[in-house]
């Protein structure tokens, strides 16, 4: 019962996230300079019937808070709308680009993920300081570069452009891991464990990982929003069809039904994470406890 | 009493360890001082005399960032042009020292700008409790559910564009100021939060404290390191977020140099071109210097 009563709960807040995400974008497109106009609307030949058609095939721009009551209602039937820019229904537009998105972000995850343990696992065990001053200097390096920036040597140099979602993600998420990690290795049962000459490999998996597995699962669902922001700049600056280079498009040309899809997506779709991994967390430290 | 041959070396190997053991703790400390004392002094010394060169720029490199030498388009590096010409002429090494400047004078700017936001939001949220504290949650939990570019393409792009370039640099860091105070606002308010029920703020409330007296007099001095910690962190956070936005078109226009805008030029200039580079550099040591600033982080648990 606890348990529905608290997917109940954070469902009704992801969806008054999005929604408050949602009519906020649209509130700001609506007050943005430029939108409205139409390029036909602006040719002398054409007569008062022909721009009263035009108008008419804007719903946006008539009763606003009436179109988007209507627009919310039809997205939750599978319907966003047609994107003014590309001239296209936004739900074909998102099923042919999510992937590209979703292939960038899970690679970027997993290396991120993967280069970030690499570097704090080891020093928890063997305090080398060599390696920890490597790892430092490495993620303080990386945290300096703006990911445009990264993506953009990347690709003048031939490089491995899809690594820059990974390369982003690593620093972010290391310094945090780090921390988290260091702190349960100097807890007292860890000491413990040390002294009875329990191998370094048992006492990361069950001394050290249940201890900071909260923390990190937490660090889980916000490294999908982090890795985002990445595939946003790789795309742009690549040329990569994705949904954040759709955003960019869109933000750009003032697409009003495709900005406040991607809005919402976006918000739940990093609301989601977050929600998973707090309710993981939280059931961990509740078997913790 | 005589000593073997055997007892003599081990008497040697063991004072050579000892030695290597104090040169190695000597070094170590040293290392440590230099680390946390030396360190933040040639941050501050570096990042001091580069604010001085980007100050007094012109007459630094010589020349006006917009200043076109049509004769010496897409020069190399010479005594004349130290970090070479763009395609229009113009003196790299002018327009560099003019977007450090824009950055090291506005980054700050937006920074105290957005932190005065997390205040008076996070503020009021930790203050009142009840439904503010609510609603003010909903709305950074929104804020940060965000991706921080995708809000920023979303919002700049939103903005007008089509402006003049001294418009640009004003919208582009008011934005990062009026955009990046949502993570501020709940380390603030959860401070507030801890604060509100504490001995010394019951103890000033029993002595007739209240109101803005209270908030100025009491709460305010407590926060202060929760506030610069704040500002320090936006900073860096706030340069790199115009470099982003600048190398996708949406940040300071031309004429006007920033550092977003200058990395650009690696998308037409395919070659390795140090004078493109040094601009990646100066970024890295600015930034890296802000870290070495910022105040040093505990655990998170703690």
């Amino acid at each position: 019962m606890r348990t529905v009563k608290h997917f109940a709960q954070l469902a009704l807040s992801l969806a008054a996230t999005a929604l408050l995400g949602g009519f906020l974008t649209a509130v700001l497109v609506r007050v943005s300079p430029g939108f409205g106009v139409d390029e036909h609307a602006l040719d002398p030949a054409r007569d008062a019937a022909a721009l009263r058609a035009i108008q008419a095939a804007r719903p946006e721009q008539g009763d606003f808070l009436a179109y988007s009551v209507r627009h919310t209602a039809a997205m939750f039937r599978g319907d966003f709308g047609i994107s003014r820019n590309w001239n296209r229904p936004v739900a074909g537009l998102l099923r042919e680009r999510w992937p590209v998105t979703a292939q960038l972000m899970a690679a970027g995850l997993l290396g991120g993920w993967a280069l970030a343990l690499v570097f704090a696992l080891p020093g928890l065990v063997y305090p080398a300081r060599i390696w920890n001053a490597l790892a430092g200097g490495l993620s303080g390096l990386l945290l300096c570069v703006p990911s445009a920036a990264l993506a953009l040597l990347l690709f003048v140099c031939a490089g491995p452009v899809r690594a820059v979602v990974a390369l982003a993600v690593f620093p972010r998420v290391f310094e945090y891991l780090r921390n988290v990690l260091t702190h349960a290795a100097a807890q007292p049962h860890v000491m413990a464990a040390r002294a009875r000459g329990i191998g370094p490999a048992r006492i990361i998996l069950r001394h050290i990982v249940p201890v900071a597995a909260p923390q990190v699962l937490a660090l889980a669902g916000v490294s999908v929003s982090m890795a985002f922001g990445a595939a946003v700049a790789v795309e742009v600056v690549c040329d990569f069809p994705g949904i954040g280079q759709l955003a960019w498009k869109a933000a750009l040309a003032r697409d009003l039904p495709l900005l406040v899809t991607l809005t919402m997506l976006v918000t739940m779709a990093t609301q989601m994470a977050n929600a998973v991994a707090g309710t993981l967390a939280s059931r961990r430290s509740e078997a913790g406890a | 009493m005589r000593v073997s041959g055997r007892q003599q070396s081990e008497g040697r190997s063991q004072k050579s360890e000892v030695r290597s053991r104090q040169s190695a703790s000597l070094l170590s400390s040293g290392s440590c001082l230099l680390s946390s004392f030396s360190l933040r002094r040639l941050a501050l010394i570096f990042l001091a005399l580069l604010f001085l060169a980007a100050l007094f720029s012109e007459r630094f490199a010589g020349a006006s960032y917009a200043h076109q030498f049509r004769d010496f388009p897409g020069a190399h590096i010479s005594w004349r042009f130290p970090l070479g010409t763009d395609a229009l002429g113009r003196d790299r090494l002018a327009r560099l020292l003019s977007a450090t400047r824009i950055s090291l004078l506005l980054a700050p700017a937006a920074a105290v700008f957005s932190t005065a936001l997390a205040t008076l939001i996070g503020g009021l949220a930790g203050y009142r409790g009840g439904l503010p504290d609510r609603i003010v949650t909903r709305g950074i939990d929104l804020m940060l559910s965000l991706p921080w570019i995708f809000l920023l393409i979303a919002v700049r792009a939103l903005l007008p564009l089509n402006v003049s370039p001294a418009a640009s640099v004003a919208v582009t860091f008011a934005l990062l100021g009026a955009l990046g105070w949502a993570a501020s606002a709940r380390v603030i308010r959860a401070g507030v939060r801890d604060m509100r029920d504490s001995d010394f703020l019951l103890q000033a409330r029993a002595c007739g404290c209240h109101g803005y007296r209270l908030l100025l007099r009491q709460l305010a001095p407590n926060l202060k390191p929760v506030l610069l910690a704040q500002f320090w962190t936006s900073i860096p956070l706030f340069i790199l977020s115009e470099a982003n936005l600048g190398l996708l078109g949406l940040g300071v226009s031309d004429p006007l140099p920033s550092w977003g805008n200058l990395l650009r030029e690696l998308e037409t200039d395919l070659t390795f071109n140090p004078g493109i580079v040094a601009c990646l550099v100066l970024m890295l040591a600015v930034l890296g210097c802000f870290r070495v600033l910022l105040p040093p982080k505990s655990a998170p648990l703690d």
